[in-house]
C-alpha cells in the first residue's frame, strides 16, 4: 500500500521542482557584442554578455544598491584606501572543470591594469601612477594595493568578471550563472547554464533555474515590440516610452515602470575658446547669464508630458534622484519663466527688437543645436525646444547628424554651436563621472582637454572633486560632491533637461522579476529568474 | 481611358493649387506645437488631428506637398535626362566610347555615395535654412540617381542606331543631331517616362532616409517623407487610421502622374 | 582595373568625409586621457590614403584581406560569413521579383484591357510608395520571412520598365503587319515583340542585379539579417575602411560582371536577328 503513495509523492515532488526549471529565456540583444573577453568590454551588448556569464567578487544588489558577497565571502580595505584584502569562497570550479584560486584573480587584475589594454573598467581603477600589486596569501586569499588611494573600491569590482589564469579555454571558461555556447555572428548568441555554478538556492537546488538564454540580435525597436507581442521574446529591459503606453493598454500587467532612472538627457554649448564659430557667439555661449536663460526659457515639464509620455521628469542637476545617497535633495529644478529669462539676458546686453533678440551689437541670436539621427526623442526635444526658444525672440536650427560626424565635430573640429545627448550611467559613485568635471579630461565636453582651468567655477570643481576622490569617509564626500552639484547647478555649463523612467516589458510566463531602476532591470537576479512550466516545457 | 487621364490630370492640379495656396488653406501654421492635444484625432479644427508634438497634420501635409511636389519631379527630371543624354550618346556612338561610359556607369553604380552625403553635409554651414537644405539634397539625389537607367538606355540606343530604320532615315540624308532629335528621342521615350515615374517615389522616400545623415529636411518644415516616417513607428499604426493620408494621397497622386505620362496607349 | 579603381575611390570617400577615425567608445566617461589619445591613434596607419591603398594590394596579393576595425575580424572571414545570407536574399528577390512582373507586363500588353493595365499601375505605384520601413514591419507583424522583402523592391521597378518596353514593341510595324496576317496572340509574342524588346530586358536583368544589391542594405539593416548588407551599414557608419574598400570591390565586381553579361547575351540577341 505505501509503495504507489510513495511513488505518487515522488513524481509530484519532481513534477513541482521541474515546473520551476528549464526553459529557455529569450530576449533581444540592440547591437552585436564586439568582444566577448570581459576586460575589454565597453559597449553595451557585451556588458550583458559579462553580467550573464562573468562571476565577481562582490555584487552590488540591483534593487537594495548595497553591497552583497559572490566570490569573496568577506572583504576589508585597509592602508587608508589603497589595499583591500579578500577572502575567496572555497570549492569553486569554473565552467570547464578548473578550479577557481587567488591566482585568477590576481590574473585578471593584472591583465585589467595593464597600461596597453586601455580598459575602461580598468581606468575606473587608476588613481595614480605606479604599478598594482597583487599578493596571494593562500590559497583562497589575497590582497591588491593600489599606488594611491580609491574611494569607493569596494563598489567597483562589482564590474570584474574573474578569468581563469590556467584554463586553456582563456576568458570562455566563466564563473557565472551561464556560459557562451553559440555564437552565431550578427544573428544571435545562446548561452546555456554553467554546470559549475556555486550558488544555490534555499533548499541548496543548483541555480539557475532556466536552462538557456537567447539572445536575438534585433536593432528594429518596432520590430521588438511586435515580437513581445507575439510571445516570440519574453522581455524587453528597456522600453520607450511609446511602447510602454500601448502595451499598458493592451496588457498592463506586462508592462513596468520602476520610477526615476539615473539616466539624464542634457545640451551644452560650445565654450572651446579655439573654436572656429565667430567671437560674438563664444561671447554668448561662455556668458552664465545666457545659459541660464536658455535652461529657463525651455519647459522642461512639457517635454516629459509630450516626449516620453508622463514617464520622466524634469532633470534638477548632474545627479538623477534615483541615486539615493548621492543626490543633493536640496537643489530645486529650474523654473521655466521667460520674463526671468529676458531679465537675465538684459544683465548681458540682450534685447528684443520685434519679435527677434538681438545682442548688444545688434546680432540677431540664431544658433544650431546638433543631436544624434535615428534617437526619435532627442529629435522631439529639439523641436519643441525650437518653439519655446522662439518664444523669447531665439531662432534655434535642429541639426541631426550621424555619429560618427558628431563626434567628429564634438572632439575634433569643435565647429558645433550647441550639442543635444544624454548619458546612460550605470555607476552610482561620483568617481564614475571624474572624467566629465576635471577641466583637464578629454570628456570635459563643453570644453575639453584644459591646460588650467579657464573660470574660476571650473577650477573650484576641480578642487571639489579631487578631495572628494581623496577622501575616504562617505559623509564628507558626499559634502563635497553635494557643492559640485550645486556650482554646475549655479552655472549649466550642462543644461540638464530630462530624467527618464526605468520601462520595461515583461511577458507574464516569467517569474521572480522585480523590475529596478538600476541597470539590468530587469534580469539583474538572472539566477532566481523561472519560466512557468507549460512555457518552459515548450521550448 | 481618355477620362481617366482627364481625372488624373484633374487630380494633380488640384493637389497642385491645393499645396501651392497652403498658406490660405492650411488651418494652422505647420510648425506650432498644440501641446494641450497630442495624438488628437480628427476634429474641426484639426481636420487630421494632429501628430505627436502637437501640430496640425493637414497643414503639415499642404506644405509638405509642397515641398516634395516641387522638388522631387524637379530632380528626377535631372536624373531622367542624364541618364538619357549619357546612355543614348553612348549607346549611339558605340564601339569603344560605349564600353568607356558603360564602365564608368558602372563604377558610378558600384561607390559608396553615402560619404559623399556626408561629406555635402558638414561642407554646409550649421545654420542653413530648412528649405535650402531640402533643395541641396534632392539637387544632389537628381545628380546621383541617373546610373541605373542609363544602362538601359543605352542597350536602347544601341539597338536602335542599329536597327533597319534608322539606316534609312541616313540613306535620305539625315544628318547627326537631326537624327538624334526626330528618331532617336522619341523612341528614347517610354524608358524615359518609366524612370521619371520611378524616381519620384523613390526621391521622396530616399530624402526621408537622408534625415540620418542630416540631410534632407529639417524640423520644423514637413516634407512627405518625413510624413511617412510616421508610420514607422508599431504604437501608431494599428490605433490611429487617419495616419495613412498621407500615403495615401502619395499613391494617388503618382499613380496620376503616371496616367499623365503614357501618351501611349494600349493598342486595341 | 575597373574594380581596383573603384576600390581606391571608394576609400577615397570615405576617408574624407567626416567622422572617419571616430570611435564612439572614446565618449565613455571610465577612460582616462591617456586611453582616449590611445584609442584616438589607433587609426593612424589608416590615414595615409595612399600608404593604406598600397598596403592594402599588397596584402591582397596574398589573399588577406585586411582586418575590420569596428568588428575587430579579419574580412574575410565576416564575408565568408555573410555572403551566403545576402546571395539567398537577392537570388530570392530577383527570382521572385521577376518572376512577378515578367508575366504581369506580358498579360498587360497582351490582355489589352485598360483597367488592368490601371489596376497594376496603381498596384506598382502604391509599392514604390510605401517607405521599405513600413513594409518590413508588416511582414514581421504578419510572420512572412523578411527576405522576401527584396522581392516587393524590384518587382515595381522591373515590371514598369518591362511594361513600357513591351508596349513600345508591340506597335512595331513589323508586328502589326504579323498581326494583319493573322499570327495568333502566343506567335507574336514569342516570334516579334519578346525579340524586339529583348536586348533592353537583358541590360534591365544586369541592372536589377546592383539595385538588388544596393537595397540589400536597407532592407537587410532594417530587419536584421545579418548579410553583406548590414555588414556595409555597419561599416559605413563606423567608418571602416578596410571592409568598405573590399565592399565596394566586390559590387564593382558583380555589377561589371552582370552588365558584361547581359551586354554579351544581348548582342547575342541582335546577331540573331533577321
Amino acid at each position: 500500500m505505501k509503495k504507489p503513495f510513495f511513488f505518487i509523492f515522488f513524481f509530484i515532488m519532481t513534477a513541482s521542482m521541474m515546473a520551476q526549471s528549464g526553459g529557455e529565456l529569450r530576449f533581444c540583444l540592440h547591437s552585436e557584442p564586439k568582444t566577448l573577453n570581459p576586460v575589454l568590454m565597453e559597449d553595451d551588448s557585451s556588458e550583458t554578455i559579462r553580467y550573464l556569464t562573468g562571476g565577481v567578487l562582490m555584487r552590488v544588489n540591483r534593487q537594495t544598491q548595497e553591497l552583497e558577497p559572490e566570490l569573496a565571502t568577506s572583504w576589508k580595505v585597509t592602508d587608508a584606501g589603497k589595499t583591500i584584502t579578500f577572502q575567496l569562497r572555497k570549492n569553486v570550479r569554473f565552467s570547464d572543470g578548473t578550479s577557481f584560486t587567488a591566482a585568477d584573480v590576481a590574473y585578471t587584475m593584472q591583465l585589467l591594469m595593464d597600461p596597453a589594454t586601455h580598459s575602461p573598467t580598468g581606468d575606473a581603477f587608476r588613481s595614480g601612477d605606479g604599478k598594482v600589486q597583487t599578493k596571494v596569501l593562500a590559497k583562497n586569499r589575497i590582497s591588491i594595493t593600489f599606488p594611491s588611494p580609491i574611494s569607493g573600491l569596494d563598489k567597483l569590482f562589482d564590474q570584474v568578471a574573474i578569468m581563469s589564469a590556467t584554463s586553456p579555454l582563456k576568458e570562455m571558461a566563466v564563473l557565472g550563472p551561464y556560459m557562451v555556447a553559440e555564437n552565431k555572428a550578427g544573428s544571435y548568441l545562446l548561452l546555456k547554464r554553467n554546470p559549475n555554478y556555486w550558488k544555490r538556492d534555499a533548499n541548496g537546488r543548483q541555480l539557475p533555474y532556466i536552462d538557456s538564454v537567447r539572445l536575438d540580435i534585433q536593432q528594429n525597436r518596432d520590430i521588438e515590440m511586435v515580437r513581445l507581442t507575439h510571445g516570440e521574446i519574453d522581455l524587453i529591459n528597456s522600453l520607450d516610452a511609446e511602447y510602454f503606453d500601448k502595451l499598458e493598454s493592451t496588457d498592463r500587467s506586462m508592462a513596468h515602470d520602476a520610477g526615476v532612472s539615473l539616466d539624464a538627457e542634457f545640451m551644452w554649448f560650445n565654450q572651446v575658446p579655439n573654436s572656429p564659430l565667430p567671437a560674438y557667439k563664444k561671447a554668448w555661449f561662455t556668458s552664465t547669464n545666457f545659459r541660464r536663460a536658455i535652461s529657463e526659457s525651455i519647459n522642461r515639464s512639457d517635454m516629459a508630458r509630450i516626449v516620453f509620455r508622463g514617464h520622466a521628469q524634469a532633470a534638477i542637476g548632474p545627479v538623477s534622484p534615483a541615486n539615493k545617497f548621492w543626490f543633493n535633495a536640496k537643489l530645486q529644478p529650474h523654473p521655466f519663466d521667460q520674463k526671468a529669462a529676458l531679465q537675465l539676458l538684459a544683465q548681458d546686453g540682450f534685447h528684443l527688437q520685434g519679435d527677434t533678440l538681438r545682442d548688444r551689437d545688434g546680432h540677431a541670436v540664431e544658433f544650431s543645436i546638433m543631436t544624434n539621427s535615428g534617437n526619435k526623442y532627442r529629435e522631439r526635444m529639439a523641436t519643441m525646444m525650437q518653439q519655446d526658444l522662439s518664444g523669447i525672440g531665439i531662432t534655434l536650427n535642429v541639426v541631426t547628424l550621424d555619429f560618427p560626424s558628431l563626434i567628429e565635430r564634438m572632439t575634433r573640429s569643435f565647429d558645433y554651436e550647441a550639442c543635444l545627448l544624454g548619458l546612460v550611467n550605470t555607476d552610482l559613485d561620483p568617481n564614475s563621472v571624474m572624467n566629465i568635471w576635471l577641466s583637464s579630461s578629454e570628456n570635459h565636453q563643453w570644453n575639453p582637454g584644459q591646460k588650467t582651468p579657464a573660470t574660476a567655477w571650473e577650477a573650484e570643481i576641480d578642487r571639489l572633486m579631487k578631495a572628494q576622490a581623496s577622501s575616504l569617509d562617505p559623509n564628507k564626500r558626499k559634502e563635497y560632491f553635494d557643492k559640485v552639484q550645486e556650482v554646475a547647478w549655479q552655472q549649466e555649463p550642462f543644461i540638464y533637461l530630462i530624467n527618464k523612467n526605468a520601462l520595461s516589458a515583461v511577458s507574464p510566463s516569467l517569474h521572480n522579476v522585480h523590475p529596478v531602476a538600476l541597470r539590468p532591470q530587469v534580469y539583474w537576479n538572472i539566477d532566481q529568474l523561472s519560466l512557468t512550466s507549460e512555457v518552459a516545457g515548450n521550448r | 481611358m481618355k477620362y481617366a487621364r482627364l481625372v488624373a490630370i484633374g487630380i494633380l492640379v488640384a493637389v497642385a493649387a491645393a499645396c501651392l495656396l497652403a498658406n490660405f488653406l492650411a488651418p494652422a501654421p505647420y510648425a506650432h506645437q498644440y501641446r494641450e492635444i497630442p495624438d488628437a484625432s480628427p476634429s474641426h479644427q484639426h481636420l487630421l488631428g494632429t501628430d505627436d508634438l502637437g501640430r496640425d497634420r493637414f497643414s503639415r501635409l499642404l506644405y509638405g506637398t509642397r515641398v516634395s511636389l516641387l522638388l522631387a519631379p524637379a530632380a528626377a527630371l535631372l536624373s531622367s535626362l542624364l541618364a538619357g543624354l549619357i546612355g543614348g550618346i553612348a549607346g549611339f556612338a558605340g564601339g569603344r566610347t560605349e564600353r568607356m561610359v558603360m564602365a564608368a556607369t558602372d563604377l558610378f553604380l558600384s561607390l559608396p555615395w553615402l560619404f559623399l552625403l556626408i561629406t555635402v553635409r558638414a561642407v554646409l554651414p550649421l545654420n542653413v535654412a530648412p528649405l535650402t537644405s531640402v533643395i541641396i539634397t534632392f539637387a544632389l539625389l537628381g545628380c546621383l540617381g541617373w546610373a541605373g537607367a542609363a544602362r538601359v538606355i543605352c542597350a536602347d540606343a544601341r539597338t536602335f542606331s542599329q536597327s533597319d530604320f534608322l539606316v534609312q532615315a541616313r540613306a535620305t540624308g539625315s544628318s547627326g543631331f537631326r537624327l538624334l532629335w526626330r528618331h532617336l528621342i522619341p523612341n528614347l521615350r517610354p524608358i524615359l517616362f518609366a524612370q521619371f515615374w520611378i524616381s519620384i517615389p523613390v526621391f521622396i522616400l530616399t530624402e526621408a532616409n537622408l534625415g540620418i545623415l542630416g540631410l534632407g529636411v529639417a524640423e520644423p518644415l514637413p516634407s512627405w517623407g518625413s510624413l511617412l516616417r510616421e508610420l514607422e513607428s508599431f504604437s501608431t499604426v494599428s490605433t490611429q487610421p487617419w495616419q495613412f493620408v498621407p500615403l495615401i494621397l502619395f499613391i494617388v497622386v503618382v499613380s496620376s502622374f503616371h496616367l499623365v505620362l503614357t501618351r501611349q496607349e494600349l493598342p486595341t | 582595373m575597373v574594380v581596383l579603381l573603384g576600390g581606391f575611390l571608394g576609400a577615397t570617400l570615405v576617408r574624407f568625409a567626416p567622422g572617419f577615425g571616430v570611435d564612439e567608445e572614446e565618449l565613455d566617461t571610465r577612460l582616462s586621457s591617456r586611453s582616449v589619445e590611445a584609442l584616438r591613434a589607433t587609426d593612424q596607419p589608416d590615414r595615409n590614403l595612399f600608404r593604406f591603398y598600397v598596403h592594402y594590394l599588397g596584402r591582397l596579393m596574398q589573399g588577406d584581406l585586411g582586418e575590420s576595425r569596428s568588428l575587430q575580424r579579419p574580412v574575410s572571414q565576416l564575408l565568408a560569413e555573410r555572403l551566403p545570407e545576402t546571395l539567398k536574399s537577392v537570388g530570392l528577390g530577383l527570382g521572385l521579383g521577376w518572376s512577378l512582373a515578367l508575366p504581369l507586363a506580358i498579360t498587360v500588353v497582351m490582355v489589352r484591357a485598360w483597367l488592368l493595365d490601371a489596376i497594376s499601375n496603381v498596384l506598382v505605384g502604391a509599392l514604390l510608395c510605401i517607405p521599405a520601413a513600413v513594409l518590413a514591419l508588416l511582414f514581421v507583424m504578419e510572420q512572412v520571412p523578411a527576405r522576401l522583402l527584396l522581392s516587393l523592391v524590384v518587382f515595381p521597378k522591373v515590371f514598369r520598365y518591362s511594361r513600357n518596353l513591351l508596349v513600345r514593341s508591340s506597335e512595331l510595324p513589323h508586328v502589326l503587319t504579323a498581326r494583319a496576317k493573322g499570327l495568333g496572340n502566343i506567335r507574336v509574342l514569342v516570334w516579334h515583340i519578346l525579340p524586339n524588346a529583348a536586348p533592353q530586358l537583358v541590360a534591365l536583368a544586369g541592372v536589377s542585379l546592383s539595385l538588388a544589391f544596393a537595397a540589400a542594405i536597407p532592407v537587410e539593416a532594417l530587419c536584421d539579417l545579418p548579410g553583406i548588407g548590414q555588414l556595409a551599414w555597419k561599416a559605413a557608419l563606423g567608418r571602416d575602411v578596410a571592409l568598405l574598400v573590399n565592399l565596394t570591390m566586390i559590387v564593382t565586381l558583380v555589377t561589371l560582371i552582370a552588365n558584361s553579361a547581359s551586354d554579351l547575351v544581348g548582342q547575342r540577341f541582335h546577331a540573331g536577328e533577321p
